[in-house]
């Protein structure tokens, strides 16, 4: 968290040189692993956020649950209905993040409809402010490609927040343009087509993504279908700054509500696979390190 | 782009990133093939819309609801399209656009039924393979339409989440698009969702007002002075409207009044708690917000979670509706209005028992309006009714499909027109 970000500035219309989302990365490779907030409950979902934190996470990107969530696979889907259920809204959201005693950077990501109803002035303003008042430093809009992205772009400007774009295996030509200018913080770079979920190989897309953003100011972490520390490992020595994990983690914190198990045991067990992926991830930059691929 | 894809302040292209370069092929495609009817496009799409729909339908003078009334009520047939709805003026265009487009695979969400009907019938018509989400609520209640989908070949997948209606389909078929994008096409089913979809639907369906003037013309030598169609993403409603938007009064002209008629289910209340609007009248009550792919008007609760919605008629059960509606209504052009479950109901076995047309409910919205807001017109009152002289209705579709439902809701409601059923309601579920 306090390296210098002499690695990786941000480009774009972002806070150039504040970034301390940029400076996540700064120090190797970093974990960024999802949740839904409030999944299954308040309680319980700050614990398991903690245990990620302790497993070495740099960066947590925190679901805010949004009813009709077009990008997710079934794993997320699920958690977003197991935290609805559990009272989860945008204003208990903040109250989440503002209780979290973690290390990590916080990212908020969540779906426009909520960004743009939030407080009494319609427009993304009051969302964004609300945000950085609760310590958040990021914001990914799956539903929010650049085109849209003008009014949110200016209140994160205004705010001091990064605004993270998805680059899919799909986006090439001007669009990779566009996003360049608008992007801060860091790339998310979609490793497979399709919705969010753990799967069990590593896609051969990935490498072909990372090579369209290999030259972009922003650091680059990979996320969707990454499920364990060899999947981690690959993908950085295959060029990645960081990893994004989400369905995989999401399971286990499934299986601890479908078999009653005690939180702590949950929390426990999320640890240990934020460790395996961390340190997948850091094997996957020492690879890189003694056999230097050409850049 | 950015002009073109918004109307005033909705619409717009709010979807993932990688379905961005598909929407901007089809775009593309848009204006190409529709807009410039490039390779003669758009003249292949009027002949196989005469030879395999079936068009023009007929407009017909309803005698014994304009003497109910008072006025002329005129109906635009679009139940005697081939399917037996306005639907497949949009599947057909959008079918054959993705054949021009080289795409070798089709999806589509359905309601009613109607539109997956329409586009498995396009898809066979067409040969291409095609897939069809349907929430489950809407598969129990429509089963005459899961199983002509079937038989017109489609795959129908059911959408186990939520209430399991069309705006669980519609997210459904949004996910199977992510991860296909590349060679299916997303037959979207009503003017919603991401810039095309809202002004290229509309275009397909346009051509119900285009031939309804014409007709209303030829008939009567003038235009009428309203036009009323039911409104659920609002396909048929921007179709039965469009060729009429420029009747505005303005310039000494006579002036069209558009009526969209959406559904008041069983009440106007909404439950925030619950997250429930037991009624799908997104128009008259709806907020500002982005849902699948739009900005437009949603039932949504204070937070921006978007609420369940009820209907009685499966088409219209949806918590959005099309972004260029919204602004017309808006703009004052066109008046939101909507009508409850009992009154669309009566209205079905009015229609049935007086002019031997069965009615899809969604159409029956329509023509309850006309008894909501004219009534039972004595012989003295004749020509001052309350929505004009002439009146042009879009019947949007027939009722075939919704006889299960309209017998088990007539059961315990006193509508005037409703046969008495019960010694044949045993077996029907
Ligand atoms: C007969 C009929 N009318 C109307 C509708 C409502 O759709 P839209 O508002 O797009 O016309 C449907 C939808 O399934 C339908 O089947």
């Amino acid at each position: 968290m306090t390296g210098d970000a002499t690695t990786s500035g941000t480009s774009g219309s972002g806070d150039l040189d504040g970034s301390t989302l940029s400076n996540a990365f700064a120090e190797g490779p970093a974990f960024v692993p999802y949740l839904v907030a409030g999944d299954p409950d308040f309680e319980s979902s700050k614990a398991y956020l903690e245990a990620l934190d302790r497993g070495g996470a740099d960066v947590i990107e925190l679901g805010l649950p949004f009813s009709e969530p077009m990008a997710e696979g079934p794993t997320i889907q699920t958690a977003i209905a197991r935290a609805l259920e559990g009272g989860m809204t945008p204003d208990r959201y903040f109250e989440l993040a503002e209780s979290l005693d973690v290390e990590a950077s916080l990212v908020c990501m969540t779906y426009y409809n909520l960004v743009y109803q939030y407080g009494t002035e319609s427009g993304p303003r009051p969302f964004v402010e609300r945000a950085a008042e609760a310590g958040i430093e990021g914001l990914v809009i799956p539903d929010l490609p650049a085109e849209e992205a003008e009014d949110l772009r200016a209140a994160c400007d205004e705010f001091g927040l990064d605004l993270i774009f998805i680059v899919a295996p799909t986006t090439d030509g001007d669009r990779l343009d566009r996003m360049r200018e608008l992007v801060s913080g860091y790339v998310y770079v979609q490793a497979r087509l399709g919705t969010t979920g753990a799967r069990s190989d590593v896609s051969d897309q990935t490498a072909t993504i990372l090579e369209r953003v290999a030259d972009w100011e922003v650091p680059r972490a990979v996320g969707f279908g990454i499920s364990s520390g060899e999947h981690a490992e690959r993908i950085v020595a295959g060029g990645a700054d960081g990893i994004i994990v989400g369905s995989a983690l999401i399971d286990v914190v499934a299986e601890g509500v479908e078999t009653g198990r005690p939180v702590r045991e949950t929390a426990n067990q999320l640890e240990s696979l934020a460790s395996e992926l961390t340190e997948g991830a850091a094997a996957g930059a020492r690879k890189n390190r003694s056999e230097p691929e050409g850049q | 782009m950015s002009s073109d894809a918004t109307f005033g302040d909705y619409g717009g292209q709010y979807v993932p990133e990688a379905l961005m370069p598909a929407i901007d092929e089809l775009t593309d495609a848009y204006e190409r093939y529709v807009l410039d009817n490039e390779d003669g496009f758009m003249d292949e799409f009027r002949a196989r819309l005469q030879d395999f729909g079936g068009r023009p339908t007929p407009i017909q003078r309803a005698d014994q609801l304009s003497e109910r009334y008072g006025c002329d009520v005129y109906l635009k047939r679009e139940d005697l399209l081939h399917g037996g709805a306005h639907k497949l003026n949009n599947a057909l265009g959008q079918v054959l656009l993705a054949k021009y487009m080289g795409k070798d695979r089709i999806i589509a969400e359905t309601g009613a039924g109607q539109h997956g009907t329409a586009t498995a019938m396009a898809c066979a018509h067409l040969d291409m393979p095609c897939e069809i989400y349907m929430g489950r609520t809407d598969i129990n209640r429509q089963r005459p339409n899961v199983f002509r989908m079937r038989i017109n070949g489609a795959e129908v997948n059911p959408v186990d989440v939520g209430r399991g209606t069309l705006k669980e389909a519609i997210t459904e078929t949004f996910r199977d698009w992510a991860g296909t994008v590349e060679d299916t096409h997303y037959v979207v089913g009503s003017v919603v969702g991401p810039h095309p979809f809202p002004s290229m639907v509309r275009d397909f369906q346009a051509v119900i007002s285009e031939e309804a003037r014409a007709q209303f013309r030829d008939r009567t030598g003038g235009l009428p002075d309203t036009v009323v169609a039911c409104a659920g993403g609002g396909s048929n409603t921007m179709g039965s409207f469009a060729a009429f938007i420029d009747d505005d009064g303005s310039d000494g002209d006579d002036r069209v009044d558009l009526h969209a008629v959406e559904a008041g289910g069983s009440s106007l209340q909404v439950d925030e708690e619950a997250g429930v609007a037991p009624n799908s009248a997104t128009l008259s009550t709806g907020e500002e917000g982005v849902l699948h792919g739009a900005r437009t008007k949603l039932l949504q609760d204070s937070d921006g979670q978007i609420m369940e919605s009820h209907s009685v008629s499966a088409g219209l059960d949806y918590a959005g509706v099309g972004p260029e509606l919204a602004q017309l209504v808006d703009e004052g052009r066109v008046t939101p209005a909507n009508v409850d479950d009992d009154v669309a109901l009566a209205a079905f076995h009015r229609l049935s028992a007086t002019e031997g047309i069965i009615p899809a409910l969604e159409s029956a919205h329509a023509l309850g309006y006309l008894e909501e807001r004219i009534g039972v017109v004595e012989e003295t009152e004749k020509g001052g009714a309350a929505l004009g002289d002439s009146i042009l209705v879009t019947v949007s579709g027939r009722g075939d499909k919704d006889l299960e439902t309209v017998i088990e809701e007539s059961a315990d409601r006193d509508l005037d027109a409703a046969p008495d059923m019960d010694v044949f309601r045993e077996g029907i579920r």
